[in-house]
């Protein structure tokens, strides 16, 4: 039985809620459920809720549209057959992660599907006053993304120290991507260079299979991809206001029948299609989770699910996400309680915001929800590599910069880790210093850094006078996609080419 | 090479004064560190100047070469170049002349009215570790006595500490009492502190001036 699973970073979780106010919000998400209940659109869904006990009707005579009011009773049948532990597999048994709803021991990945993936060149600028005076910047370049982006994207976070698991973060638009061959492909390119485990949603549900037995290949069969299940799907069955969208919700279904781990997420903008107050889109977003959970577990008692929190405010101006935003923070720590409160592992989100260029508003926009959201405990925190302009944007350059940031952050929650005979230890070196003739601690630096216990400075760091932080990173970037990456076996891919139909030619993935 | 002069070597670059050092992995107190290992070797007939330029100097050449390719930082150089000093101070009294190739006398001092020292101190070790005879005068050391322990000591090195922009002044008024002395052309002065520049350092007709220890031992290094 494995016993070693990938480093996690385990936290003494910051709390933001108390007991009466998490008690409050389950009695607000049980009372919505009540009333006024999910509109559900498929009606697979609406028979399942209405077998296991929950009052269903039809909203809308001659249309697919079902209010389902479920039931306190189903949620609490739900909440005792959920796995508090999930198990996410990977190519190298070694990345493979242990989700534990009580021990919040938290990982970090990426995400979200970009359509743009910025890419970066060191251009050197003269200055207009002085030719003599010269530096060197990013100039950033955009392209459309593409099945080659995101193999770049994979292979640069397999390499990234602080990228625990890889959810796809570049949407494809090549040409010859269709909605029937799209989700093939999104996993081909993914799983080709990421030894770390893989997630994604899933566009097309006849491609489910194909995607599985992708992961079958690679594990080596069956019941290698059962212990070691390499992939997962995220699903987000609620439209914002507790809308259960017909294909997804059917998808959810169809992977809960598979007992494959599944994300249920939901992503309410607080303001538009949700209250903008914590209390009011915390209950909701809650609610639209619960709702989905409980799905799974009626289709599948014991089906292995995330808590998937994705809360968001919006912009008064635009109505745009606003994911800068402090309140991004709350909504998202008040879930991780609530997940936490639940026995789920929780699904989470930080490291997004609205700057569109790395920079100083991108870090402060990314350090603090990462490190909030990662004090709080969350086990599975995405959204934390390279994204720009909300969701919008992949840049590999932020993604190393991310990183770093992760890096210190983790280095930061890092919980002390003396006890006495510790204490006692350092009394005898404060002894035996001062007896020395330079009275310097500085020889038992060694042993503390050789256990890994003193932390580095920045990576990035400049000359005086200087800022090089953004073209440090950038040579960083260069040498990690310059490097061999890890590559999947050659025998896998026949494999997999063999079995799975809709896939582009092999040389498509070349990097 | 003998087993004990490898041993010392070995416990040079890890940096094991003594015993009591538990090493890199924490696993060694109770092993002899270089203190024990440098009387092993004298008792098991092992020449001063053998130990010395078959297993210290070697074992701090290696050191400063992991420090060069980043492998050592500031703490393994320390804690090497303590081991250095330590089997320094016992091999010398048994050192015959010419033994030892030593790369010049050093005195170093905080100047009057300063009590700082720390970096004064690092220096020191440095120096030693590297080949330095060092003779450290403390704090707070008046400019006659530095002078004075110049000409008695016949050194080549003058190294000049201060950390406060009240006290840094007094490096200048060294420097001219070594003029006065007749003494300027026969030492080096090597000046540094956080309020000390290159700057101040030409003003008052320094010869060296180190931004922080390794600065410093870098250029005298070069200078030697």
């Amino acid at each position: 039985m494995q016993t070693n699973y990938r480093r996690a970073t385990l936290v003494k979780p910051k709390k933001r809620m108390s007991d009466e106010q998490i008690r409050a919000i389950h009695e607000g998400s049980l009372q919505i459920l009540n009333d006024p209940g999910v509109t559900c659109f498929n009606e697979h869904a609406a028979d399942l809720y209405d077998k296991a006990g929950c009052k269903v009707t039809r909203a809308d005579e001659g249309k697919n549209v079902w209010n389902v009011k479920i039931t306190p009773q189903v949620i609490q049948e739900t909440l005792t057959n959920i796995p508090e532990q999930v198990i996410l597999g990977a190519r190298n048994p070694d990345n493979k992660l242990l989700l534990d709803a009580e021990v919040p021991n938290v990982y970090f990945g990426t995400g979200s599907e970009t359509n743009v993936f910025l890419k970066t060149e060191i251009k050197e600028y003269v200055s207009q006053d002085d030719s003599s005076k010269t530096m060197l910047y990013p100039e950033f370049i955009e392209e459309r993304g593409s099945l080659k982006n995101l193999c770049t994207s994979a292979k640069l976070c397999n390499n990234l120290e602080n990228v625990d698991f890889f959810i796809r973060n570049v949407n494809i638009q090549d040409e010859d991507i269709t909605l029937e061959n799209k989700d093939v492909n999104v996993f081909m390119a993914a799983l080709m260079y990421m030894t770390k485990h893989v997630q994604a949603g899933v566009v097309d549900l006849s491609q489910l299979d194909q995607i599985i037995k992708m992961g079958e290949i690679i594990a080596g069969g069956k019941k290698e991809f059962k212990d070691n299940p390499l992939l997962s799907f995220i699903t987000c069955v609620i439209k914002s206001p507790l809308q259960m969208v017909e294909d997804t919700t059917e998808k959810l279904i169809t992977i809960a029948q598979k007992g494959v781990p599944v994300v249920i997420s939901s992503s309410p903008q607080g303001g538009s299609t949700a209250p903008i107050q914590e209390e009011g889109i915390v209950s909701l977003i809650n609610a639209e989770i619960l709702a989905g959970i409980a799905l799974a577990q009626i289709v599948n008692p014991g089906t292995p699910v995330l808590y998937g929190a994705v809360p968001v405010r919006a912009r008064l101006d635009t109505l745009h996400d606003l994911y800068g935003a402090p309140e991004f923070i709350h909504y998202n720590a008040d879930c991780i309680q609530m997940a936490r409160h639940y026995g789920v592992p929780c699904y989470s989100s930080a490291g997004v915001g609205d700057a569109k260029v790395p920079g100083m508003q991108a870090t402060i926009e990314k350090v603090f929800a990462q490190l909030e959201v990662a004090a709080a405990g969350a086990q599975y925190i995405h959204y934390a590599f390279g994204l720009l302009d909300k969701t919008n944007v992949f840049c590999p350059l932020q993604a190393v910069l991310d990183d770093a940031h992760v890096g210190k952050i983790r280095d930061m929650l890092r919980q002390p880790v003396f006890n006495e005979k510790d204490v006692a230890d350092t009394a005898g070196q404060i002894k035996h210093t001062l007896t020395s003739s330079t009275k310097l601690f500085a020889r038992y630096i060694r042993k503390a850094r050789r256990k890994g216990l003193v932390t580095e400075p920045y990576p990035f760091e400049s000359e005086e006078g200087k800022d090089e932080v953004l073209v440090k990173a950038h040579n960083r970037l260069e040498e990690i996609l310059g490097s061999d990456g890890e590559k999947l076996d050659p025998a896998s891919v026949d494999e997999i080419y063999k079995n799975i139909p809709g896939l582009l030619p092999r040389e498509r993935f070349e990097l | 090479m003998s087993d004990t002069l490898e041993k010392i070597r070995k416990n040079v670059i890890e940096g094991r004064i003594d015993s009591e050092d538990e090493g890199f992995e924490g696993d060694m107190e109770g092993e002899p560190g270089v203190v024990e290992l440098v009387q092993q070797a004298l008792d098991e007939g092992i020449s001063p100047s053998d130990i010395l330029n078959k297993a210290v100097s070697p074992g701090m050449e290696e050191v400063g070469q992991r420090y060069e390719n980043g492998e050592y930082l500031i703490p393994d150089m320390l804690a090497a170049a303590e081991c250095v000093s330590e089997a320094t101070e016992i091999l010398e009294p048994m050192l015959l002349e010419g033994d030892v190739k030593t790369r010049g006398k050093f005195i170093i001092a905080t100047v009057e009215d300063d009590l700082h020292d720390i970096g004064k101190n690092i220096v020191s070790t440095l120096l030693r570790g590297s080949g330095f005879e060092v003779e450290d005068l403390g704090v707070g050391v008046k400019a006659d006595k530095i002078v004075q322990a110049v000409e008695e000591k016949k050194a080549s090195h003058l190294g000049l500490s201060a950390l406060l922009t009240t006290t840094m002044g007094h490096m200048e008024d060294i420097i001219n009492l070594l003029k006065e002395k007749g003494l300027r052309d026969q030492v080096k002065v090597c000046v540094g502190g956080a309020p000390v520049s290159e700057d101040f350092a030409k003003k008052i007709g320094a010869d060296v001036y180190g931004e922080d220890a390794f600065d410093a031992i870098h250029k005298l290094e070069k200078m030697s």
